[in-house]
């Protein structure tokens, strides 16, 4: 027997893939996830996920870079070679406000972008999904749910099943 | 979304009162034309890359190398030579090099605010043309950076300008306008360039799936058998290449949600960014007391301009692209339009500030300042002054009629205008200013050599090159962005109305 990654099904349009979201969520799933090729408004509310995490990882690459413009300035100007430029004070935290400003936009962005890799658990090169021709179709404009084996309510019967109830069609199980 | 018939608490007055006045149905442009589908925005952005090579893009590419090799023979030159070979002579030491460097920097602009600022202002039309005027954006910084790097003098000293210790223990002075523009300018390029690449993931994913696709079907037929084997082999590079990049994004409901905030916030931090570039480029005139440079206004002016001439540049590029590939339901004249406004608006405001910096030069009673302004308008630079006003403050005043927006060829030739206007603009402020200073005896008259001339128009050709492979070898547009201001994509199921408005 080979061990499989879950069911798949696809939906006609975008109302009834968002409403078959909610029916999943509602049904207690929780190893499951929507597919398409542009994202839903309203999606992670129908999904029951909450806030994504994200800014924080912004928060902490800003606040690095807020810190690492004021003291590099002040280590570089005023405490490792002081050079007298124009009777200008050493340090002051206005002149090097530029600097500070542009490297917390600097790593701020850094941030954001990792945490959106390590939110979504990126790169991960392969996935069992891919195996799937009609969830290559995703691409184009195809709307699939998964509902995964390692989910402690799956059943193949009664998934299979519970995805037809609810709209979906060309349902297929997916290898691992 | 056209309401005529109200609910039923509308009472008899009411009633009467709309039967009186026949309020006009208002009705949005849709911002997908042609009641196009999702395949078809895939397959459309899609085969601009997947499609064979259009005998077009190799003329355009040997044009392009060919103008970018002035540019690299143009620095070899100088490098092998020294700064001498440009027209620099004191007290013009600023001369065409720094005027390049803003004039680049400026057309980058469009791009950020188009995919920043219009992001956050939920401008639902800025989805088909986000994604080029990014890329315009980092090539125009490429080209920028160029022409300070050089004009350091000994451009392999250049990275002195960064904190990296160096052999003689000096780190860099922060407390002068042009260490600050040194981190402006690298972030802005650094950070458009993240902005860009995440923007790209999920349609990179789209291209490394479509590869797949083909490549599990294995139909290579309609050419001969080289030509089947190549495109198969090409397909195998596709899978490979967008497969790397896309870093296994695969459209989950859970990516989309982290990536919509990552991207919000992005655009978050973008627009205080791209206001804060050429506000501190402008930093480095306006900390001089030099008349003419030294002024408060420089800031906003500076954006303003910045913002107007990048849209110039994505006038330029769009408006032959959109013919080329056949993009006219995708650009709709609805964004033709959006576009020659703002255009019209930033103009405005670069036209205001012009009459505004004489106005203030004339009351602010100080004679080198009204001395420096009159000399800008009358001087010896006089004919750098018209061509920037009349491109600049009259050229986009025609953007108020509806028949000027609607020719497109006419656009196309106003937005070369402007790029010409904005590079003026550029030339009167640095040049002019640094001609006729404080003391007479040091007066000059800049003219710029060959060297300079050969090696700006070059950077047209570099900028050319990149677009090019761009167009080449990444998605055009947003395909994912292009589909969400679809009505197909609203989960609410607005089936009723095809007018492409969102909520």
């Amino acid at each position: 027997m080979t061990e499989k990654y879950g069911i798949i099904a696809s939906f006609p349009d975008t109302p009834s893939f968002f409403h078959a979201a909610e029916k999943v969520r509602d049904a207690g799933y929780k190893k499951w996830d929507t597919y398409s090729s542009f994202p839903v408004h309203g999606m992670p509310e129908a999904q029951g996920q909450a806030r994504s995490k994200v800014p924080i990882f912004t928060f902490l690459g800003g606040i690095t870079g807020f810190t690492v413009g004021l003291v590099m300035v002040w280590w570089m100007n005023a405490y490792d070679y002081p050079l007298i430029v124009r009777g200008q004070p050493f340090f002051s935290p206005v002149f090097p406000f530029p600097i500070m400003y542009e490297l917390t936009i600097l790593l701020a962005a850094f941030g954001t972008l990792g945490g959106m890799f390590i939110t979504n658990l990126l790169p991960q090169h392969y996935s069992p999904l891919f195996n799937s021709e009609q969830f290559l179709e995703v691409s184009g404009d195809r709307l699939v749910i998964a509902i995964e084996a390692r989910d402690a309510q799956y059943d193949v019967v009664a998934t299979r099943q519970f995805l037809e109830e609810i709209g979906g069609t060309d349902i297929e199980e997916v290898s691992a | 979304m056209a309401t005529t018939t109200q609910d039923s608490s509308m009472d008899a007055t009411q009633a009467a009162l709309l039967a009186k006045v026949q309020p006009a149905e208002l009705h949005e442009q849709p911002l997908v034309t042609n009641n196009r589908d999702f395949n078809w925005v895939t397959d459309k952005i899609c085969r601009i890359v997947e499609t064979k090579t259009p005998t077009w893009w190799w003329i355009c590419m040997a044009v392009a190398l060919m103008t970018a090799s002035f540019t690299g023979l143009g620095l070899l030159w100088l490098v092998s030579t020294g700064v001498g070979v440009w027209g620099l002579a004191n007290p013009i030491n600023w001369g065409w090099a720094i005027v390049n460097f803003v004039f680049w920097i400026g057309i980058g602009h469009a791009g950020t605010l188009i995919s920043a600022v219009l992001c956050l202002l939920k401008q639902g039309w800025r989805t088909s043309i986000n994604r080029a005027a990014e890329a315009m954006t980092i090539f125009a910084v490429v080209c920028a950076g160029i022409f300070p790097l050089f004009h350091v003098g000994r451009v392999w000293f250049a990275w002195w300008l960064f904190p990296i210790p160096n052999s003689n223990v000096i780190w860099p002075q922060f407390r002068s306008p042009l260490e600050w523009d040194v981190f402006a300018v690298s972030t802005y390029g650094t950070v458009s360039v993240l902005f860009w690449y995440m923007g790209m993931i999920p349609d990179l994913g789209v291209l490394r799936d479509r590869a797949v696709q083909r490549l599990n079907k294995g139909v290579y037929e309609g050419g001969s058998a080289i030509a089947n084997k190549i495109a198969e082999g090409m397909d195998h590079f596709r899978k490979n290449f967008y497969a790397i990049l896309a870093m296994g994004w695969r459209n989950a409901g859970n990516h989309w949600r982290n990536y919509e905030m990552a991207y919000l916030v992005l655009a978050g931090l973008s627009t205080p960014l791209v206001l804060s570039v050429h506000t501190i480029v402008s930093f480095d005139f306006a900390l001089a007391v030099l008349p003419g440079w030294h002024t408060t206004i420089f800031p906003p002016y500076f954006v303003a301009g910045a913002i107007f001439s990048g849209f110039g540049m994505v006038l330029t590029l769009m408006l032959p692209l959109r013919a080329l590939y056949g993009l006219h339901d995708l650009i709709t004249q609805r964004h033709i339009d959006n576009m020659c406004k703002i255009c019209l608006g930033t103009g405005s405001i670069v036209g205001y500030a012009y009459i505004m910096e004489f106005f203030i030069a004339w009351y602010g009673a100080n004679p080198y300042e009204s001395f420096a302004f009159i000399n800008r308008a009358f001087g010896q630079y006089w004919w750098a002054y018209v061509m920037m006003f009349s491109c600049n403050v009259f050229t986009p005043q025609l953007f108020w009629f509806k028949k000027v927006r609607e020719n497109a060829a006419l656009v196309w030739i106003m937005s070369i205008f402007i790029n010409v206007g904005m590079w003026f603009e550029r030339f009167v402020i640095t040049v002019t200013s640094l001609a006729n200073d404080f003391l007479p005896t040091s007066w000059g008259y800049y003219s710029p050599t060959m060297v300079d001339i050969l090696t700006f128009f070059g950077t047209f050709g570099l900028f050319s090159v990149l677009f090019l492979l761009f167009l080449r070898f990444l998605p055009l547009m947003p395909i994912a962005e292009v589909k969400f201001v679809m009505p197909e994509a609203d989960p609410h199921g607005h089936h009723g109305y095809d007018k492409g408005d969102q909520h």
